[in-house]
């Protein structure tokens, strides 16, 4: 039942072969006996969940269920829901209660879904490997000395330890699809501006985007169903009919369902700094799409490498700015001891921030302030352009683009955490998408030495139900995607057959 | 050594909405501490602002007042900086692209001894959409300050002026004239106490003639035009003699204090700003298009200026009165209900002169004695226990002559103590006066009889003899003859 | 554009952030080392780019002018911190957030 789909769990429920109150139990137990070690999830509440799971059940009786009525997910520490602990793996909200919920919690709770809990992050969703959350470090379920990634780690370890049937998580340069690819499932970064960011805590507000990451495209598909949507509450949202993202999977049959289709492979996400085993994976990965009938064209995104500076300039910069509300003053830790008002801002955010957030908003700080503005953040901004304009570029040549999700497999921990700039090189495949506010998926495409290796999809504005269509292709004819890590001998996991 | 003082403004005008610049929390004024802070303005973590449409059109209503430029986009950014009563550490305003550009007030500055009253254009630098921060209120608890976010993301409008002004009264005659415009446009309510309508001043001086500025100060959040005026003389002298004493000024945010009558620097503005401005991430562009400068424009009425020398021009009225009766939206509407009301009872034969010249006569009644009435009693013309209709109706028994001026100053009175209507008023008190020319006649021969003396002496060419007769028939009428009658039948009796 | 030790010092104040000298200069070498990073960008020719603040061409919606919230302080003062000092109380009283004494 662990590794069904959601479509198949969604089927069990409807056909009364189990109750959502049993499915929810099931995955609770699993928690129970596996959370204390991988460290996946922060807040718990059994009761919030199975009064869920009995209103769940209560709508499949009475006929009113939706596709993911029933289902337990697990939700991202990022997201307001209303009486959770809501942390933002800081210990800045250690003790926030969120008095309301985001919209993509409502999301879920007007689609009947379950929600099993908070899941483990990367402090204020700032990190590549869960490792500078205030709640510890997250393991990663196929070699349990590794990261999982981040800074979605929680929700990563959780899906791929089958911890939940699916979860949700953010991406701001890449925290949904890094940690897909270091723990092996599918996880998508929409466009931005497709799912409200409303209750949804800030890093870089141009940049967040909230995703699915669950077993398969077609998983991710129904999770897009209910979490896309026009919110008035964000300024940001974009108007835009709704969208039915599992519309073009049932076509991907056939010997060549992709006849026709041009990949774009840029040559930078080929060249030096990927490891060698990653890139010999992902060009098989690219090869079986040949077989599925695509074409794939030579490509070049000539600004990519400039998209990590822009990054560290632009993320830090609205994160500074976005952390100023965490004062002591209205929530979050004050100081115990302080002597006045400025002894008590100093102190409260000086403590309650870990050393990677402290960081960044004195990055941010330092490039917006008198005198570096123009030549950091509007410099930025114009490079942000250009690297915008080379995909727009690139896809007047191909349908889709394809490369590596991440430089390598996932890394020891403590390997990097001293190295911000090692850290931050993580996300040099990913980072472009979020500037340019395109979607991007990773998928599990086969594994290196033991650890799953992820390839990337990023496509046009507004274009992931084709991509959700070129995944699901791929996993029909592959099944990287339906291998799960044994938990009890995490540091063994070699998949037969499949080194 | 010959000084001048140079004065910029900048005030912040609390718009006319219901809810906040940002959310749909209530902006009343007064309620309960914290009780209209909603998740967006006490921030807690996730929320996100989404813009006032009211906000945005009472902005582009006075970009067409001023005649400024409004551009097709403009752009919120963050002003860092932490304070308590500002809740995200950012407050959303406009920086390099605002709502409204470049224009112009006129201002009347009134004569002061013996300089005469003169008009000057005061060029408007920007306007800006904000919000505003919320309070806090001290000595609830020992040494410790209460945040109440009420007020926090209430909608303000900037306005920025050029340092165009080079005196005191030429800064209050501004503030005033701004004061009556946003009121006029009905985008602010006006009301100082409560902090709708505040100036930030900043003052400089330099050595007569020379054209670089002096360092300045600004006066921050003037609620009054008396305390303006204070201040801003206070501070011009102050910067003058630190500087005659060698000194320098330092630039500074300095407050007033109205019991001292003193200007001093805020302790904590001592910091240099550094305020980190950048375009605000969860806002997007706001556009106002030609249509939409249409649609606002559509819904405003006729401009002060239009309106002033409407009355001037087409009815004769004095500049001071009608210059009065535009300085107020709700004086002009009082006045205008008045003619309306007038319009109404008026016998159809009426000639548009005696209109015009009604129309004199009612902007008189209504600035110079309802105004005194009101003045007395601290009243706003909109309390004014005497209504346009009331007046219309006492106005047009002066117009049909049933009653004198001077009956009907004891009319208006008896109306003001509340005693009922002007016909019941004038039965009451007999104030009906005589117009019925065959009993005037038969006064005025008593008079002509019973002065001789005067008789002579107008005959002999003292022409005061002749108001002294008048006077006499006003008397023994007991005022109620109608004078112009008495007049004219005199002059037809002393012209045998 | 090198950072030094009163750099760091000048923004950590600037957003209110306490260090030591230890923690600022291991900051410092930090933060050398991402400003490293990030100068790439200075090669980069820019003259004449707009800078993009959004990835999409939209502009700003309007809400209208009505009140939707109610009043829910006590729903947030409940996440109110601890006044300390001392004191194990929330930091509010009769409604408002306690703060030490704001200067003006």
């Amino acid at each position: 039942m662990i590794n069904g789909s959601l479509k198949n769990l969604s089927q069990m429920l409807a056909k009364k072969e189990i109750s959502s109150v049993e499915m929810t139990q099931t995955f609770l137990d699993r928690i129970n006996k596996y959370n204390p070690t991988i460290n996946a999830y922060v807040a718990l509440d059994a009761n919030k969940t199975l009064a869920q799971a009995k209103a769940a059940d209560v709508r499949i009786a009475n006929g009113t269920a939706e596709p993911l009525t029933g289902i337990p997910f697990a939700q991202k520490d990022i997201f307001c829901a209303k009486g959770w602990q809501t942390t933002c793996g800081s210990k800045m909200l250690a003790n926030f209660v969120a008095p309301y919920d985001a919209h993509v919690i409502t999301q879920f709770d007007n689609a009947g879904a379950v929600n099993l809990g908070k899941t483990n992050m990367d402090e204020f969703a700032m990190g590549s490997s869960n490792e500078t959350s205030y709640f510890g470090g997250v393991k990663n379920p196929w070699d349990f000395d590794r990261v999982p990634g981040g800074s979605s780690g929680g929700s990563a370890a959780a899906v791929a330890a089958r911890l939940c049937a699916a979860a949700t998580g953010t991406d701001t340069g890449g925290s949904i699809r890094q940690p897909a690819s270091l723990c092996g499932f599918t996880g998508l970064k929409p466009t931005y501006g497709l799912v409200s960011r409303y209750g949804m805590i800030a890093f870089a507000s141009s940049l967040d985007q909230a995703g699915p990451m669950a077993k398969s495209a077609e998983d991710c598909a129904l999770m897009m169903n209910v979490m896309t949507g026009f919110d008035e509450r964000d300024s940001t949202s974009l108007n835009r009919p709704k969208e039915d993202y599992t519309r073009g999977l049932g076509n991907m049959q056939g010997t060549q369902p992709l006849k026709g289709l041009r990949i774009g492979l840029p040559k930078e996400y080929f060249a030096d700094g990927l490891d060698a085993n990653v890139a010999k994976v992902v060009q098989e990965a690219i090869a079986e799409y040949r077989k599925l009938g695509a074409v794939t064209v030579d490509i070049s995104l000539p600004n990519s490498q400039l998209s990590i500076p822009v990054y560290y300039v632009l993320a830090p910069a609205e994160a500074s700015s976005n952390l100023s509300r965490y004062d002591g003053v209205r929530y979050g830790h004050r100081a115990a001891e302080y002597d006045d008002l400025m002894d008590m801002y100093m102190k409260s955010r000086a403590e309650g921030f870990g050393a990677e957030v402290k960081r960044r908003i004195l990055i941010g700080t330092y490039v917006l302030s008198a005198g570096y503005y123009d030549a950091y953040y509007l410099k930025a901004q114009q490079i942000r352009r250009l690297i915008a304009d080379d995909f727009t570029q690139a896809f007047k040549q191909c349908d889709v683009i394809m490369g590596p999700t991440a430089p390598s497999t996932a890394f020891k921990a403590g390997e990097k955490a001293d190295d911000p700039v090692a850290m931050y090189l993580q996300d040099v495949y990913t980072i472009a998408t979020n500037l340019a506010g395109l979607p991007g998926m990773s998928i599990p495409a086969g594994f290196s030495n033991g650890l799953p290796v992820g390839l990337q999809l990023m496509g046009n504005y507004f274009d992931e139900a084709r991509m959700l269509d070129v995944a699901h292709a791929y996993q029909q004819v592959t099944d990287w995607h339906t291998l799960i890590p044994n938990l009890d001998k995490p540091n063994l996991v070699l998949p037969e057959g499949k080194v | 050594m010959e000084w001048e003082v140079v004065i910029g403004l900048e005030t912040h005008t609390q718009l006319r909405t219901k809810s906040k610049q940002f959310s749909g929390a209530s902006i009343t004024y007064g309620a309960q501490p914290n009780t209209q802070a909603d998740e967006v303005s006490v921030a807690l973590p996730g929320v996100l602002p989404v813009l006032n449409k009211q906000a945005v059109e009472c902005a582009i209503k006075f970009g067409l007042a001023i005649n400024a430029d409004i551009p097709a986009r403009s752009v919120f950014s963050r002003k860092n900086y932490f304070y308590p009563d500002l809740p995200k550490g950012y407050q959303i305003s406009q920086f390099e692209l605002p709502v409204v550009g470049k224009g112009a007030v006129t201002i009347q500055v009134p004569a002061v001894g013996k300089n005469a009253a003169y008009e000057k254009v005061i060029n408007i630098t920007r306007a800006h959409l904000e919000e505003d921060a919320g309070k806090s209120v001290h000595g609830a608890v020992e040494g410790m300050s209460g945040i109440d976010l009420n007020r926090a993301g209430t909608p303000l409008l900037e306005i920025v002026t050029e340092p165009d002004m080079r005196s005191a009264a030429e800064a209050v005659a501004y503030a005033k004239k701004l004061h009556e415009l946003v009121q006029w446009i009905d985008i602010c309510d006006g009301n100082m106490q409560e902090g709708s309508f505040r100036c930030d001043v900043n003052v400089s001086v330099r050595p007569k003639g020379q054209e670089k500025f002096g360092t300045r100060r600004e006066i921050k959040n003037l609620n009054s035009f008396k305390f303006m005026t204070q201040a801003i003389e206070y501070e011009t002298r102050w910067q003058i003699e630190t500087l005659e004493d060698g000194g320098t000024i330092q630039q500074a945010t300095v407050l007033f204090n109205p019991d001292t009558g003193e200007t001093k620097a805020m302790r904590s503005k001592e910091e240099a700003n550094d305020y980190r401005y950048f375009p605000d991430p969860d806002l997007l562009p706001l556009e106002v298009t030609a249509a939409d400068k249409a649609r606002v424009q559509a819904t405003m009425q006729k401009s002060q200026n239009e309106e002033y020398l409407r009355y001037v021009n087409d009815l004769n009225m004095f500049p001071d009165d009608a210059r009065a009766i535009t300085s107020s939206r709700q004086i002009y509407n009082y006045f205008e209900s008045v003619l309306a009301e007038l319009r109404k009872i008026a016998v159809p034969t009426a000639t548009q002169t005696q209109d015009n010249a009604n129309a004199k006569s009612v902007a008189n009644w209504v600035i110079n004695t309802l105004g005194s009435y009101l003045n007395k009693t601290n009243l706003d013309i909109s309390e004014s226990p005497v209504r346009p209709e009331q007046l219309a109706k006492m106005l047009s028994k002066i117009f049909d002559n049933t009653i004198s001026n001077n009956a009907a100053k004891q009319v208006f009175e008896a109306m003001w103590m509340g005693e009922g209507e002007a016909d019941a008023i004038i039965e009451a008190k007999g104030l009906k006066q005589e117009s019925d020319s065959g009993a005037i006649e038969a006064i005025l021969d008593e008079v002509l009889k019973a002065n001789p003396a005067m008789v002579e002496e107008f005959k002999a060419g003292k022409e005061k003899a002749f108001n002294a007769l008048v006077g006499q028939a006003m008397k023994a009428s007991k005022g109620k003859a109608n004078p112009a009658q008495v007049n004219d039948l005199l002059k037809k009796k002393l012209a045998f | 554009m090198a950072l030094n030790i009163t750099d760091i010092k000048r923004i950590a104040h600037l957003a209110r952030l306490e260090i030591n000298e230890q923690e600022a200069s291991q900051t410092l070498t930090k933060l050398t080392g991402i400003l490293g990073l990030i100068e790439q960008m200075q090669a980069v020719d820019t003259a004449g780019i707009t800078p993009m603040s959004h990835s999409q061409d939209v502009v700003q919606r309007l809400r209208e002018d009505v009140v939707t919230a109610t009043n829910q302080r006590e729903a947030f003062q409940a996440n109110a911190p601890i006044l300390g000092n001392g004191s194990a109380e929330k930091a509010v009283d009769s409604g408002l957030y306690l703060v030490p004494k704001v200067i003006e």
